[in-house]
């Protein structure tokens, strides 16, 4: 009994005094979870599967594929190596003779994980080319160490405008976009097609910024006028207090940049907020991209955005890539799978064009500057001098079709490049 | 003037929703002291089956709100009787590394059973469309989660002031041994508060779904959200979180209107002008 009532009371004391701390603790288990949000995500490895892990080093040529599969960014990373596996795959896992294997590592969208992986890719697997990355941050933390150790790296997604500006390497070609290309592409369209007042809405990151920034320039340049900009945080939960900005009679149109989780809550409040039907919503193809419209219900009914590739291109190489791709993975390719599908095609063009000899990386980025393939996307080839793609960037509009949101090409801007500057 | 009248509903209607998803973690740790990390994991795993029940089984919204928070509830009995109640002696440091390490194990488990893209959940039909309010048009579920958010708030308040069951909860917790002492089976007592608690989280992620949608990561946000507003609010009280959710949705709501570019400081600056000027929370008691 004795011994029960001491533990009781030894039990309650304790209790008292970390209820005492508890705001303490608190603060430190905020601390805890915004430090952690990078480190919830596990580190994971895949090797493929069709691939062995130690065949003859000659006969073998690694792509270390830096690409996030956990974090904010995991699903644009899983999408960007489907896309990379359905082409390797199409060609037997085989170029110019040579066997093909990927390494994928996981970056976690956190430049500092990248930095860390990408020399485990280099030293541990000794990959021959990189693609990869997501995050632009990402991209910029390991530019310098791709260029100092000459490693032929082709960016397939992250779209920071100085990656191929002032930031641009001998070793650095970017086969996705540069945010520029987005934005810009829907200035003069917008002024001609909406009207010529606009409210300009973005994400509150770089890449929000740099696509608004382009936009406003070609908009304004082609005679619009800007009335008014806002910035939400990445990642906002409630946009009905900035729709009530939006919701104002003397506005044409409004441009908005957002993508993943934050294109489908805009969307779908922009229409519950009764915005829809009144004023135009124009954007980036993120706004309305086919891994966001299946839960954004009817809302994106009537969006227009401008991008570089879209499941409606009705071209024989977009129509085959989007057959092989329902085939194998069940479901539909987003831009992002069109994207890995195109940088394993240039890898895979560049290789062939060396005869399966890449030792030397000058020759590997020279080869590679003179590529021209026709590409799901249509046509693209790249600016010798910023190492950027250029290509067409669609107009798409979305409607309502069989009770389900589809797009549709609209209109193209024929053959885009990046000023470089 | 009509705009003000607007964003004085969204002000509502935001610290409502609030309220909604954290006054399951009150309930833990407010008043049971317990902090269970695991809660916004709890909180996505009812917006991810709610999702699963209403979307993919097309079962109603209503059935979904009535059978995913009783599976969660099972969860939280579970967690508590298994896991939980030895560490009740060991203080709050290893509930933090526990559940915070089972948080971890959720994230990955939900990211294989669900996938990593956001998922969303429609509204229940009825409440579906826009209502014309001033000459803007407000979506009728925002102003559902009012009236709901308000009933909870009657509930727990009555539940916790009013009834025999809220009053041998606040004995146990006020002196554990007389409590014991009187006959009160304190061990039951804490399980019974944890499995409302887990009820609730679970009531917050199906309700909570149609507008925040369900996606990896978000566990952490809804836990971060549901600590800023406990701390602004105080421990041990209902009407303390409710005031706590009502000041920080008008707070974000408002700051997003005035000054957007200040929004996200502000509500953190709230809480630390909170902290440093009335440390045990606006309405909580001193602990």
């Amino acid at each position: 009994m004795s011994i029960e009532s001491v533990t009781k009371k030894t039990g309650g004391l304790l209790m008292k005094s970390f209820k005492r701390n508890a705001f303490l603790l608190i603060a430190l288990v905020l601390l805890l979870s915004a430090c952690s949000s990078g480190a919830i995500n596990t580190t994971t490895k895949e090797k493929d599967k069709d691939t062995k892990t130690n065949t003859e080093e000659k006969g073998t040529i690694k792509i270390g594929a830096l690409l996030p599969t956990s974090g904010v960014y995991a699903s644009l990373g899983e999408n960007l190596l489907n896309g990379m596996k359905l082409y390797f795959e199409q060609q037997n896992w085989e170029v110019a003779g040579k066997k093909i294997e990927i390494v994928q590592e996981d970056d976690e969208s956190d430049p500092q994980v990248g930095l860390r992986k990408l020399r485990k890719l280099t030293d541990q697997d000794q990959i021959n080319i990189l693609t990869g990355t997501v995050s632009t941050a990402v991209a910029y933390a390991i530019r310098d160490e791709v260029d100092k150790r000459k490693l032929p790296y082709i960016n397939s997604h992250a779209g920071g405008n100085d990656l191929t500006r002032a930031k641009r390497s001998d070793y650095i070609w970017r086969s996705s976009f540069s945010s520029w290309q987005i934005g810009h592409s829907m200035g003069e369209w917008a002024y001609k097609n909406i009207g010529k007042k606009i409210y300009v809405t973005a994400a509150d990151y770089a890449f929000g910024h740099e696509v608004a920034e382009a936009f406003k320039a070609a908009y304004t340049a082609a005679g619009g006028k800007v009335v008014e900009e806002v910035y939400p945080p990445l990642g906002n939960n409630d946009y009905s207090s900035y729709l009530a900005k939006m919701n104002r009679d003397d506005i044409d149109g409004i441009y908005a940049f957002y993508a993943g989780s934050d294109a489908v809550r805009f969307v779908q409040q922009y229409n519950q907020y009764g915005l829809k039907g009144k004023i135009p919503l124009i954007g980036s193809g993120w706004l309305t991209a086919e891994d966001v419209r299946p839960q954004q219900g009817m809302s994106p009914d009537g969006i227009t955005a401008s991008i570089f590739w879209d499941y409606s291109i009705s071209t024989p190489e977009n129509k085959a890539f989007i057959k092989a791709y329902e085939k194998k993975y069940n479901s539909r390719p987003s831009i992002e799978s069109a994207e890995g599908y195109d940088a394993a095609m240039i890898i895979a063009e560049t290789i062939k064009k060396l005869n399966g000899d890449i030792s030397d990386s000058a020759k590997v980025v020279d080869a590679m500057s003179s590529i021209k393939i026709t590409s799901p996307r249509g046509p693209i080839s790249f600016d010798k001098e910023t190492h950027n793609v250029i290509q067409n960037l669609y107009i798409v509009k979305t409607s309502v079709v069989n009770g389900k949101t589809e797009n549709k090409v609209i209109d193209t801007i024929e053959q885009v490049v990046d000023p470089g500057k | 003037m009509s705009t003000l009248l607007l964003q004085l509903i969204n002000g509502f209607s935001y610290g409502f929703l609030l309220f909604i998803i954290t006054c399951g973690i009150t309930i833990v740790f407010g008043i049971l002291g317990v902090l269970n990390l695991a809660h916004g994991s709890f909180y996505l795993l009812g917006s991810y089956l709610g999702y699963s029940l209403i979307m993919k089984a097309g079962l109603p919204f209503w059935a979904a709100l009535a059978a995913v928070p009783l599976i969660i509830a099972v969860l939280g009995y579970m967690l508590e009787t298994i896991i939980l109640r030895p560490t009740y002696k060991l203080g709050h440091l290893s509930q933090v590394l526990l559940t915070f390490g089972l948080a971890y194990i959720f994230h990955d488990l939900f990211a294989i059973l669900w996938g990593k893209n956001m998922l969303v959940v429609d509204p229940p039909p009825a409440l579906n469309m826009s209502i014309q309010l001033a000459g803007y048009s407000v979506p009728a579920y925002r102003i559902a989660l009012i009236v709901i958010g308000l009933a909870i708030a009657i509930f727990l308040w009555f539940f916790q002031e009013k009834t025999k069951w809220g009053a041998v909860i606040r004995a146990g917790l006020s002196d554990k041994e007389m409590a014991a002492g009187l006959g009160v089976n304190i061990h039951l007592v804490f399980t019974f508060v944890f499995v409302l608690g887990s009820l609730f989280a679970g009531v917050g992620g199906v309700i909570g779904s149609p507008i925040l949608g369900a996606f990896p990561g978000m566990e952490f946000q809804i836990l971060i959200l549901s600590l800023v507003v406990l701390v602004v609010g105080g421990l041990g009280s209902v009407s303390g979180t409710l005031i706590a959710s009502l000041l920080v949705g008008f707070v974000e709501t408002f700051s997003r209107y005035l000054v957007p570019e200040l929004s996200l400081i502000i509500t953190f600056a709230l809480m630390a002008v909170v902290l440093v000027v009335r440390p045990q929370g606006l309405i909580g008691r001193r602990v």
